[in-house]
């Protein structure tokens, strides 16, 4: 770091691309966590209730050692430039007052249009194979992602994924079962994941979307080329479809935008829930 | 919960080795579809807190528990047989951890 306090400071290549990166990641996963715990106390029977809690869990905890690493990086940045991040008004107050940011104010402080979340990881639970599809689309992309992430060149987010790569495994191997005895177990349960798997997969397309920030991680290699993600990820779905008698759909058209913070509708909901008491009792502490 | 799930999903049996060289203890029971789904289950239910490193699952059915009714004559009988207890040896005070 530079020692002189009056000399320019001047952002690195790629500094902002790094933290739009490990906030996006740090964004899926407490999103998706919070989608699955919203089955908490709810799921069909008491085993599948807790398998789903224990994994949304996993994510959230995730998330946490990415929104610690996204901090970090925010800390590092001069207040104007800390300013001109995020336009969420509590977060801008925050950064103003000259406090450093943490993990609970990344997650807590911003609006929907500053989380960089895909929009697959924010659509409803609905029911069970709504709620197996997405996590069997989600866990598949994140089983090949952080197998690759693992050889980053960022030290940090190599070793997150090799710790998340562990539970990422088990993720995916519970949410393919599903897939299978739902798509061949009786005409109705095959009928609910086929119209789950029909309405959903418009929102994969955009996991494998390279963004400038996606560029710009390839290129230093620090992010793995999701174009050889998508292979991978798209052979692991037909082979399991396969066994489900399930086939891919057809629809080519694909939703975009969380990336770049355009998010449906959902977010909104999610987030009144998940912020309220960071909101209404600022800097709360269980 | 229907009760449909209950009567279509099987109880099974859950046995936990908490570690490496230790037997497998009966954790508890749950209800599963099939053997796969018992195991998920169980590692789901009963390691989420470290409890285990190797888990064996059996459908409860295939388990033959003695009868409570015959107690007496089962059990009974060893009480008086403190001689069955390798008590009566004098261990030296070489041989530690017996």
């Amino acid at each position: 770091m530079n020692s002189n306090p009056n000399s320019e400071f001047q952002i690195p290549n790629s500094t902002l691309e790094l933290l739009d990166f490990t906030l996006r990641l740090a964004d899926d996963a407490v999103i998706m966590g919070h989608r699955l715990g919203e089955w908490c106390g709810h799921g069909p029977v008491l085993e599948q209730d807790i398998a789903l809690t224990n994994t949304a869990l996993d994510h959230l905890g995730r998330a946490r050692s990415l929104y610690q690493y996204a901090a970090d990086q925010v800390n590092r940045l001069p207040v104007d430039e800390k300013k001109k991040l995020f336009t969420s008004v509590a977060f801008q107050n925050l950064v103003s007052s000259g406090a450093s940011v943490d993990e609970d104010d990344l997650a807590c402080l911003r609006d929907c249009w500053d989380f960089r979340n895909v929009l697959l990881v924010e659509q409803p639970n609905n029911d069970w194979a709504y709620t197996i599809a997405r996590s069997f689309f989600y866990d598949a992309f994140n089983y090949f992602f952080f197998t690759e992430l693992v050889k980053s060149k960022n030290e940090t987010l190599s070793s997150i994924a090799e710790k998340s790569l562990k539970e990422v495994t088990y993720h995916l191997r519970w949410s393919s079962e599903w897939v299978v005895r739902l798509g061949d177990g009786t005409d109705e349960s095959h009928a609910r994941i086929l119209t789950a798997i029909n309405d959903l997969w418009m929102y994969t397309g955009e996991l494998f979307t390279m963004n400038e920030t996606d560029k710009v991680m390839f290129q230093q290699g620090i992010a793995p080329d999701l174009d050889q993600i998508k292979t991978s990820w798209l052979a692991s779905v037909r082979s399991v479809f396969s066994e489900a008698t399930l086939t891919i759909p057809t629809g080519t058209w694909m939703q975009h935008g969380g990336k770049e913070g355009t998010h449906s509708e959902h977010l909104g909901y999610i987030l009144a829930d998940m912020q309220f008491m960071q909101r209404a009792y600022p800097e709360m502490e269980w | 919960m229907k009760d449909t799930n209950k009567a279509e999903w099987p109880l099974w049996e859950v046995f936990i080795r908490s570690k490496a060289g230790l037997d497998h203890k009966h954790a508890g029971s749950l209800h599963a579809a099939d053997a796969q789904m018992a195991m998920e289950n169980a590692r789901d239910v009963y390691t989420r807190r470290m409890e285990g490193v190797s888990i064996w699952v059996v459908e409860s059915k295939y388990i033959h528990a003695s009868d409570p009714e015959e107690s007496e004559s089962l059990y009974d009988p060893a009480n008086d047989k403190i001689y069955r207890h390798p008590t009566f040896y004098n261990l030296p005070d070489e041989v530690k951890y017996m």
